[in-house]
């Protein structure tokens, strides 16, 4: 049922959950026993840093490197404007974008002038779509779904629920809730499925 | 069938378990931790687990076991085995009964480290044999592999996989029962105790072993000789047989003569590479999967008939100094392009976009058609520099243009650069500013470490002169006294960072009569790693009573009062006033002065009530960012406001607004951000409190 190769990138702000997302991905793309082949940024960057994920699905054999190399994502799932515009590059000529469109503003940002409050990113990103760099932009309110379901945390699976939906890809939800079921704590649980509900109609 | 979804890290601790390991010993360094910390996690309960003080312990602890004929398996990150070096140059001349697996992950780029330095060459240093993975599974099969080689010749043997491999996850069939190796026992002998004759003898034992090990490793699956669309894998099962056909016949077709030798991630990205580009079929590829003691009759096999080489490898150019060598000794005629000739970076990460690019260009230069036609199609490609850049650079590589249609895109704005920060409500933050405050107007030099709170180096805190490398944080500003005396000399490491290697600076400190004050930041725990325990917070690897382990931790101001440091003093870093006082007391001390900052790290503390700023006192003067930095303090629509998904409630901002538009919330009004983990025991940093006991901050036991 699945595409039967799909590089995605999930960029983000470290502490947003990126790593979450792509294991999400990867074990749903587990589930539905294709190949798989993640990177996650763990380290230094985890500390408010600019952080990617890379996951690479294969019907069968595997991708020989974790890297989802440039102009080569078919979707790029963006956590905050400006990691989105940074992460471009990777996308495809013609390539999904899904991202949420509050910004983190860093602290440099905040102590220089030069304001950053996300809008400049978000007109850029409409006139990629416009000229069909992006094939496809979906601009998730992360903000207000989290605030709907009580919680900062689950901004990821939100955005994996709109990543779905933006793909056409609504018969995979049971996988990805399968998904959760193996890497969420049982108290947590629930409420990413709900999350995921959420992004999915969102 | 039992298939599961692992990072590379937790497959080398699979793997080790498989092998029956019966000690597993190492020090956090990324990318390296998840190893021990899954071989805890997983633990059937016969493996001692333990988290070392430094490398050089984990090293010795390891040894020791091999020594009495048990499996052992030594984590440690690249740097750290500078730390642990003393111990491997010489275990080789001793030698191992059980097998003694070293676990050195390197980081190119670098991403997490100070150094781009490779194990590869410390392994030909210190006559070591080293197995370098090229992806997740590979390091799954060469640990095991490893236990075997290293009982087999009775050497250490070093694994070393790159971040990209210790950090990317893939599926993998992990059913298998833990069979404990079976420990033979301490055998007395003279080969135990280096003397010089006994290092005389040990060093022609190693001398003799290396070239059997060379053998064994040139029949080795792990260095394969396939043509460009082959994989290793097709072609990996034929090497101790007449396999070689395919790259011996390719003298038809444009690209005859021309070979690529690539290890670690860059033969994956190789191949990736390869796949895209037309006729690279017709390149013979090696695959070096053993780079020491390097596989020269695997290499000339593959250099036959060939004239030219490129090599891909990230950090040194090890494999084409090898190649060289063998080019060289052997007379043949044969240019080996790489980093040393500037076909490839010299320095940074590689990726399939990179090395995509860097064949095009060879293939280009030698006239190839098919370059030509594929230079075409991969415009994209080498437009971008690599994907390193894409990644850190404040300005990302220009986005490649539709034909035609990208003029109707706007330009793209300037994207505010995102270096890591101290977390909100992280308790260096406090500690720094207490230091800048008390000494505002005088004259100081601040030398900090490794950890976290090297992040204190950002604006605007500022509070970084030097960071060197583990330890140099006590050591580095004794030097600086001798040299200028006159100004202030502060150093700072963390608590894991002053077990691992503060002790002995602070014992030199205090021999030398040295006028430094030495700062000790102490969240209870090692954070920048993915908090792990360490000896100040007594919790152990292999033990789940964790409330007795707590009791067991060594406390740091006693420890610096052993030593002889006469003016040590513990403040809560929140506690402000009484901070700044006693760094002011400090460092007015004449001879070595300490300070223990001591508040947990927010990632084993639970958040307090969130103060608010009341908008119309704020004048938005914005002094509560310009002093501390806080990104949870942000500019929203004009109005400076907390950001409720990150402030931690540390209360810092509190002090420091000068028109007190910053208020305490009463703690009845419990915040509603969730707590990332609970710890039980700590207490929760409050800038409100008026005592100067520290907060005692018990990290829970650190797991997957
Ligand atoms: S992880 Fe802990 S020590 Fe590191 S920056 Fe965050 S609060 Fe500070
Ligand atoms: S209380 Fe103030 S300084 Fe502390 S985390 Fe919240 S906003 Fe930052």
């Amino acid at each position: 049922m699945s595409t039967p190769s799909l590089d995605i990138v999930v960029a983000g702000v470290g502490g947003q959950g990126t790593v979450l997302a792509s294991k999400l991905l990867a074990q749903a793309a587990l589930i539905e026993s294709l190949s798989v082949r993640t990177a996650e940024t763990i380290g230094m960057a985890q500390r408010g840093g600019s952080v990617l994920g890379h996951v690479r699905i294969r019907a069968d054999l595997p991708a020989a490197s974790p890297l989802v190399p440039l102009n080569a994502a078919d979707l790029l799932i963006g956590f905050e404007p400006a990691e989105t515009v940074r992460a471009l590059p990777y996308l495809r000529e013609g390539g999904t974008v899904v991202t949420a469109h509050k910004p983190v503003e860093p602290v440099s940002a905040t102590l220089g002038d030069a304001a950053y409050d996300g809008t400049a990113e978000v007109a850029y990103l409409r006139s990629c779509e416009g000229a069909g760099r992006i094939g496809r932009l979906v601009l998730v309110d992360g903000d207000a779904l989290c605030e709907k379901l009580g919680s900062t945390k689950v901004l990821n699976v939100v955005l994996i629920g709109a990543a779905l939906k933006a793909q056409n890809r609504e018969s995979a939800r049971e996988t990805y809730e399968q998904a959760i079921e193996s890497l969420v704590k049982p108290r947590f649980r629930a409420l990413n499925k709900q999350a995921l509900a959420e992004g999915m109609s969102a | 069938m039992s298939v599961e979804l692992c990072m590379g890290n937790q497959a080398i601790a699979l793997a080790a378990l498989k092998a029956g390991v019966n000690v597993v010993s190492g020090y956090p360094g990324t990318p390296s931790s998840e190893v021990l910390e899954t071989v805890s996690a997983r633990n059937p309960g016969a493996v001692h687990v333990e988290w070392s003080t430094n490398e050089k312990v984990a090293l010795e602890v390891g040894a020791g076991a091999a020594f009495a004929g048990a499996r052992a398996l030594v984590t440690m990150k690249q740097v750290g085995l500078n730390v642990a070096s003393d111990a491997l140059l010489s275990l080789p001349y001793l030698g191992v009964v059980g097998g003694l697996v070293l676990l050195v992950a390197d980081d190119p780029g670098p991403i997490s480290s100070q150094t781009e330095q490779d194990t590869r060459q410390f392994a030909a240093f210190a006559k070591v044999p080293l197995l370098d993975p090229s992806t997740p599974e590979e390091a799954f099969a060469m640990v095991e592999d490893a236990f075997e080689l290293s009982e087999r010749f009775g050497t250490p043997v070093i694994v070393r996989p790159t971040t990209r491999i210790c950090h990317s996850s893939v599926p993998l069939e992990t059913a298998f029962t833990y069979e404990a190796h079976a420990v033979s026992g301490f055998e007395r002998g003279s080969r135990w105790v280096v003397f010089p004759r006994r290092a005389y003898e040990g060093h022609l034992e190693i001398l003799e072993r290396l070239p059997r090990v060379a053998g064994a490793f040139n029949t080795s699956a792990y260095n394969a000789i396939h043509g460009g669309r082959e994989s290793a894998d097709s072609s990996a099962h034929s090497n101790s047989g007449g396999g070689e056909g395919d790259a011996r016949r390719d003298d038809t077709g444009g690209a005859a003569h021309i070979g690529i030798a690539a290890g670690g991630i860059s033969y994956a990205y190789l191949m990736d590479a390869l796949s895209s580009i037309p006729d690279a079929a017709d390149v013979r590829v090696f695959k070096v999967g053993t780079p020491f003691p390097f596989p020269e009759a695997r290499a000339l096999e593959f250099l036959e008939g060939l004239d030219e080489v490129l090599i891909f490898e990230e950090c040194e150019p090890f494999i084409e100094r090898e190649l060289l060598l063998v080019a060289g000794r052997h007379h043949l005629p044969i240019l080996v392009r790489g980093k040393l000739t500037g076909d490839v970076n010299p320095a940074g990460e590689s990726s399939v976009s990179l090395v995509r690019e860097q064949v095009l260009a060879w293939l280009g230069q030698r006239g190839l058609p098919a370059a030509a036609a594929a230079t075409a199609t991969a415009a994209g490609a080498t437009a971008a520099t690599s994907t390193t850049a894409a990644t850190t650079a404040a300005a990302p590589a220009p986005i490649p243009a539709a034909a035609g249609e990208s003029r109707s895109q706007e330009p793209q704005p300037q994207l505010p650069a995102r270096p890591p920060v101290l977390c909100a409500g992280c308790p260096h933050r406090a500690s720094y500013y207490a230091v800048k405050k008390a000494l505002r107007g005088r004259t100081a030099v601040y030398s900090a470490d490794i950890g976290c709170y090297t992040l204190g180096n950002a604006l605007p805190l500022d509070m970084v002169d030097t960071c060197v490398c583990m330890g140099a944080g006590f050591t580095v500003p004794q030097g600086m006294a001798w040299a200028e005396p006159e100004v202030l000399h502060l150093g700072f490491v963390g608590d894991s960072t002053f077990f691992a290697s503060g002790l002995t600076g602070v014992a030199n400190a205090v021999y030398n009569q040295t006028d430094v004050t030495l700062c000790v930041l102490d969240n209870s725990i090692t954070a920048m790693t993915g908090s792990q325990p360490h000896p100040g917070t007594g919790l152990r690897m292999s033990s789940d009573a964790t409330e007795r382990d707590a009791a067991n931790a060594l406390k740091i101001p006693a420890v610096l009062k052993a030593l002889g440091v006469e003016h040590v003093t513990e403040v809560n870093p929140f506690d402000f006033d009484t901070s700044v006082a006693a760094v002011r007391a400090a460092v007015d001390f004449k001879g070595v002065s300490a300070l223990v900052f001591k508040a947990p790290c927010i990632t084993v503390s639970k958040p307090a009530p969130q103060p608010e700023v009341d908008q119309s006192t704020c004048t938005r003067c914005k002094a509560c960012i310009k002093a501390i930095g806080c990104p949870a303090l942000v500019v929203r629509e004009g109005e400076v406001r907390i950001d409720t998904t990150l402030c931690y409630g540390c209360g810092l901002c509190v002090r420091v607004c000068p028109f007190d538009a910053i208020t305490a919330s009463v703690p009845s009004t419990a915040s509603a951000t969730p707590a990332t983990s609970t710890v039980p025991g700590a207490s929760t940093p409050s800038a409100t409190s008026t005592t100067s006991s520290p907060s005692d901050g018990t990290p829970s036991k650190a797991s997957l």
